[in-house]
């Protein structure tokens, strides 16, 4: 390769324009003076706990994004195609989660049935009440709640925007009802869907720290944790927003490559 | 309910030993600052869509730098580090100057704190409403010598509020209910005082119902106004409901 094509290579670059290589170099020397002049020994102390924290936070992510998912599909197909005693429940629940914060769900989950829990004999003799004495469930169901809430609304649009004729085809070619669903609906819903899925799981990444207030121990505890014992404040934070932007980066990384494997035809 | 001694109505009650009148002082609470956060959220935002269009590339990158991380990182992590930050920040320069520490009054601090971080995704609600006006008619009214500042308001605002609505009715829901993030930097808004008042009557299930039926009540009434408002702003325009595409 010829050094001129070189350059007009390098020069096409986006990073290399002459002004974003200033701000590179501001922002080297940002990280750098943090790094020099920020106290970072407490970190070969929690490293461990830490290191749990993030597993957490992403297993519970992971987790509660399939559950919602699952409970959303049923959600979208009830108030776009459902008889009226199903879209009006269906309908009712997206608001109703969407309406309220999350934050104030999740203590009406912890503390509130928590509270009820105790009085029944019944439910303190079966065998879920191990699992109900603590908090991760509510957790888990309160944050499935509320992606299954959001993402039926998405999905709601999807299903209703799937083309008729597909369906009708479908139907013509003798396709059962169940076979039409799962062959021709449901996959073009999804990928409608798909833009948003991106999004909507990145706001249910940035949902997670709140089970930190029930006591769940995240990667967002932790750093809590780190500031009532040391009393260092900037840095915990900091380091924490830094993780939660690389988990971020990696979402948008699977979906880009989850995108470009699904074929599509702008019309 | 076995274990309750008090009746549900002698808790909600608005007389002191009920709490009711401490909840709606909350959602009072709770209104100011997503009202306030919203308003400086929106300023931040038109100067925001304004840098990203027609700002020089380092202000574009910077603004994009400010956009990207404000969306990746938990509103939560980013209230506790401006909040610090914020009051740390303005106490180190009084005591530069010579003045006494203050304490930041929290309604303060809740609104700037919520406000910036309302600015990053106004920005982005902003900047593709304006994209998507006909630039013809911005054009146009450069060509007639229109001033930037009579611009903005008589043609870029008004022409691409149709396209922003939706999108600033979805913030603005968001931002009533970011509000109840700021208990736990100890604000009392509405969540704060619904947990005092369950905390102490140990009544948890009654009062977190409660403040869900008066969070839901506000987003509910938000919708209806909201609808009004999208109708407004439509006026004159073609239907786009039922029409081709």
């Amino acid at each position: 390769m010829s050094t001129i094509v070189l350059a007009e290579r390098l020069a096409r670059n986006p990073w290399l324009q002459p002004h974003r290589i200033g701000l590179l170099a501001v922002a080297a020397a940002l990280v750098a003076s943090a790094a020099l002049f920020m106290r970072w020994d407490w970190i070969p102390n929690y490293y461990d706990l830490a290191l749990a924290g993030i597993w957490r936070t992403i297993w519970i992510l992971v987790v509660t994004c399939a559950l919602g998912m699952m409970l959303a599909i049923p959600l979208g197909l009830a108030q776009a195609a459902g008889p009226w005693w199903l879209a009006m429940p269906a309908n009712a629940f997206c608001t109703v989660i969407r309406g309220t914060p999350l934050l104030l769900q999740l203590w009406l989950l912890y503390y509130g049935l928590g509270s009820l829990f105790p009085q029944f004999p019944a439910i303190r003799n079966s065998e879920l009440w191990p699992y109900l004495r603590q908090a991760w469930p509510y957790a888990v169901l309160a944050l499935t709640m509320s992606f299954a809430a959001y993402e039926g609304e998405v999905m709601r649009g999807a299903f209703a925007g799937v083309p008729k004729g597909q369906l009708e085809a479908a139907r013509a070619f003798g396709m059962r009802r169940s076979t039409v669903f799962r062959r021709i609906w449901l996959p073009q819903a999804i990928q409608r869907a798909l833009p948003t899925l991106a999004g909507e799981t990145v706001l249910q990444l940035k949902a997670t720290p709140l089970v930190a207030t029930i006591t769940v121990v995240d990667i967002y505890s932790v750093a809590s944790r780190v500031r009532q014992d040391t009393f260092i404040v900037y840095e915990p934070l900091l380091l924490l927003a830094l993780i939660y932007l690389l988990i971020t980066g990696v979402i948008i990384f699977l979906f880009r490559r989850l995108e470009a494997r699904i074929p599509s035809r702008l019309g | 309910m076995p274990l309750m001694q008090v009746s549900t109505y002698e808790l909600l009650a608005f007389e002191p030993p009920g709490w009711g009148g401490n909840l709606l002082r909350g959602l009072l609470n709770s209104v100011i600052i997503a009202l306030g956060a919203y308003g400086f959220g929106l300023l931040i935002g038109i100067g925001g869509a304004y840098g990203k269009l027609y700002g020089g590339p380092i202000l574009r990158d910077l603004l994009e730098v400010y956009t990207t991380i404000v969306r990746a990182v938990p509103e939560l992590v980013l209230i506790l580090i401006l909040y610090f930050a914020g009051t740390d920040l303005i106490n180190r320069l009084l005591e530069a100057l010579g003045y006494a520490r203050i304490d930041i009054n929290g309604l303060v601090a809740g609104i700037w704190v919520l406000a910036v971080v309302q600015g990053a995704y106004s920005t982005e609600v902003l900047r593709g409403a304006i994209l998507s006006i006909p630039q013809g008619q911005i054009e146009a009214a450069r060509a007639y010598g229109m001033p930037p500042g009579l611009l903005l308001r008589r043609v870029t605002l008004p022409a691409m509020l149709p396209f922003a609505i939706p999108g600033l009715a979805n913030l603005w829901l968001i931002a009533t209910k970011d509000t109840a993030l700021l208990a736990i930097v100890g604000f009392n808004e509405l969540t704060q005082e619904t947990r005092t008042a369950a905390g102490s009557t140990k009544a948890y299930f009654t009062f977190f119902m409660a403040a869900g039926v008066l969070y839901l009540a506000l987003s509910l009434f938000s919708n209806v106004l909201i609808a009004r408002i999208e109708r407004w702003s439509r006026r004159g325009m073609p239907s786009v409901s039922g029409g081709p595409g």
